[in-house]
């Protein structure tokens, strides 16, 4: 084995003077959680409703005074105020108002008599978010206008509904956390493990190592032992950095660091096998940058990285089922937000070395000992 | 007895239906510089490839040291230190640092490495340069680390292939003393290809001519000049040529033929000088002014030519005529 470490060591020091590989692959994912953390993690806020009053009675008052408590409180919204209500519809279309409440003629009398009130909320439904955004909000505001006055009566026979949380809040930053180890040690092993493998094969520098005594077993354990370290060293750093800018609570807890330290490190020897399995007979060094991104996209969005599984269509939940990154992501959002033991994730960690296992076997069988 | 390092025997190599090595045999003893000389393409990196294990034959094998690359590849490998055409040492290690990583792949056992090192650095006159990243060296002294590295686990045959493809003369001048020198200190018998004459013709002890995948020829390069017919070439301009000129020029004494149309001749001959002195007589005579005169010995691209029937085809290095050639000039 003393050449398989002498393979591994000789990529670890070439890899220690590329500060720059250091930098884009330790640190972009870390980059890349913080600006996709904080993208799809906030509350939509600040949006401009458009308010047409054309009824102008006590109960329109009354709508007025609960849209400015949102817009002065959660600040979801800031209302400008139009006389006309085509004017509203126009400044909509053109972008400068993000929805219009329109209050129609005789909506005091009709909330007065009884006689089904109604207000209507006209939306830019191009953006979906904002949309839902301003339906919610008002679905809410309406709730509270429509509530009785406080009952006197001690039991209520009305059903109301209680949420208990078993886990603290969890911000999106926190959500999108193991997806970004995952991409983080993913994006090593391509870039520290298959592009280099390809890049020093297109030299000649296997030739170097073909002529030594260098056996097939070592060769393939040096190659994947020094690409599982990098990999190692990638989910690391944001296994910890990561976790202290997500927020998580204690991120530093000894036991289960440890137990992440298990997860990543599984997880890297069996990305490290896929990769070796797909460049063991790649000759052209375009051909791995080419596929990085397609292998990431797939790989990556149907993992359950970015959104829950269960919103995917048929075939994408089938790509799930296989693909290794969904059985790591599902470890590190155990460990992370529930910080559970391994018997939680013990299925994870089985898929997972048995997919490195079948790969490297696979990969075995194809890796010549010869140039051709 | 003289042992014999290198035994290659009818070996050849196929991919598809185009032969790369047809069945090629030739045995190299302890102690030469063995040259393969041909065009890219003629065969001899495959040929080079397959004597260091990294291809498989097709056909036939070859014994080095003993050992047959099919039956005992591993054999073959300690035996040998190859330094590949392609440059291959690591840019961001340091020359040091490359000996030490294939000295560990070779299995050099650690006591033995550090001095081991250190000898193979002051061999290529690099100590000083031990500690620098290989990025930082020169083409020849890049070469030279590949060279100490492919000597690190001290074997006893060393293959080159191509070793000074692309170095400035002075580099090339140098890798050749060096590697002249360090065979001589440690008794190593070196397998060369290359397409340069003149490294072939300087280097080495014996040549292999290649061409299409076939040896072509075998000698000394002495002995391949001296079997190559017209051991002297004229190269003559002239002022105003009479018509039958290039009749009387071919009756001058040894001359073998004559080449070139009025007023540039190039005459093949026997014996050059007295064709010379015949040739300035016979202008003389004639009253016909000799503008230049050349007389080149018989090289290694006349040798190339007379056994492949055709020019080396890739570019040769540009060698100094002055180098070759005894130039007359009149005004």
């Amino acid at each position: 084995m003393q050449r398989a470490w002498a393979i591994v060591e000789r990529d670890l020091r070439r890899f220690r003077r590329s500060p720059m590989l250091i930098w884009m692959s330790l640190f972009m994912p870390l980059l890349q959680l913080i600006v996709l953390g904080y993208a799809f993690g906030g509350n939509v806020k600040h949006l401009k409703l458009g308010l047409v009053d054309q009824d102008g009675g006590v109960p329109a008052v009354k709508l007025h005074e609960l849209a400015n408590a949102v817009a002065a409180n959660a600040q979801t919204f800031t209302t400008i105020s139009y006389a006309d209500r085509g004017q509203a519809i126009q400044a909509l279309r053109n972008g400068k108002v993000n929805g219009v409440l329109t209050i129609p003629p005789g909506f005091s009398r009709r909330t007065l008599a009884g006689d089904d009130p109604r207000v209507a909320l006209i939306e830019d439904n191009t953006d979906n978010f904002v949309s839902a955004t301003l339906a919610g909000t008002f679905g809410g505001l309406l709730s509270a206008y429509n509530a009785p006055p406080p009952s006197t009566r001690r039991l209520s026979s009305q059903v109301t509904l209680e949420t208990v949380e078993l886990y603290p809040y969890v911000p999106y930053i926190q959500y999108l956390l193991p997806g970004t180890i995952v991409m983080s040690i993913f994006m090593m092993v391509m870039i520290g493990g298959g592009i280099i493998f390809i890049d020093d094969k297109a030299r000649g520098l296997h030739e170097g190592y073909l002529v030594t005594p260098v056996t097939r077993f070592e060769l393939i354990v040096g190659f994947n032992l020094s690409g599982a370290l990098k990999a190692m060293l990638s989910g690391v750093v944001l296994m910890t950095v990561g976790a202290i800018i997500a927020g998580i609570p204690n991120p530093l807890e000894p036991l289960r660091m440890l137990r992440l330290l298990v997860v990543v490190a599984i997880t890297a020897m069996a990305l490290v096998s896929f990769m070796f399995l797909i460049m063991v007979r790649m000759e052209d060094p375009l051909l791995p940058r080419a596929l990085f991104g397609v292998i990431n996209t797939l790989l990556w969005f149907p993992s359950g990285a970015v959104y829950p599984q269960q919103a995917f269509p048929g075939w994408m939940r089938a790509i799930a089922i296989v693909d290794p990154f969904t059985y790591a992501v599902h470890a590190f959002k155990a460990l992370f937000l529930k910080n559970t033991g391994f018997a939680a994730i013990s299925f994870d960690l089985m898929y997972l070395a048995v997919f490195g296992v079948l790969t490297m076997a696979a990969a075995t069988l194809l890796f010549r000992r010869t140039l051709s | 007895m003289t042992r014999i390092a290198i035994d290659v025997r009818a070996i050849t190599k196929r991919f598809g239906t185009f032969t790369a090595v047809d069945h090629i045999s030739f045995a190299v003893p302890d102690g030469e510089i063995f040259g393969l000389l041909g065009p890219n393409g003629a065969g001899k990196s495959t040929l080079i490839r397959m004597m260091t294990t990294l291809l498989l034959p097709t056909e036939g094998t070859a014994v080095i040291g003993g050992h047959d690359v099919v039956q005992d590849p591993d054999g073959v490998r300690h035996a040998i230190g190859v330094i590949p055409q392609a440059m291959t040492s690591d840019l961001e290690l340091s020359a040091e640092e490359n000996l030490l990583i294939f000295a560990k792949l070779y299995g050099v056992p650690r006591e033995r490495r550090k001095p081991l090192i250190a000898e193979l650095l002051a061999a290529v006159e690099l100590s000083q340069w031990a500690d620098a990243p290989v990025k930082n060296l020169s083409g020849g002294m890049r070469r030279r680390v590949e060279i100490a590295r492919g000597l690190v686990h001290e074997p006893t045959i060393l293959f080159l292939d191509e070793p000074t493809t692309g170095l400035d003369p002075v580099s090339r001048t140098a890798v050749w003393e060096m590697l002249r020198r360090i065979k001589r200190e440690r008794d190593l018998t070196v397998l060369l290809t290359t397409h340069y004459m003149d490294e072939a013709d300087k280097l080495c002890d014996r040549i292999a001519i290649v061409d299409h995948g076939k040896l072509m020829a075998l000698d000394s390069p002495m002995k391949l000049k001296a079997n190559t017919p017209g051991e002297n070439t004229l190269e003559v301009s002239f002022d105003d040529t009479p018509p039958d000129w290039r009749e009387r020029l071919a009756a001058l004494p040894a001359v073998e033929r004559v080449e070139g149309e009025a007023p540039v001749f190039r005459i093949m001959s026997d014996r050059g000088p007295e064709t010379t002195m015949a040739l300035m007589a016979a202008s003389a005579e004639a009253g016909v002014t000799i503008k230049s005169l050349a007389v080149e010995s018989t090289s290694l691209d006349d040798v190339f030519v007379h056994f492949t029937g055709h020019q080396l085809r890739d570019a040769l290095q540009e060698q100094p005529m002055s180098e070759r050639r005894g130039i007359v000039r009149r005004q």
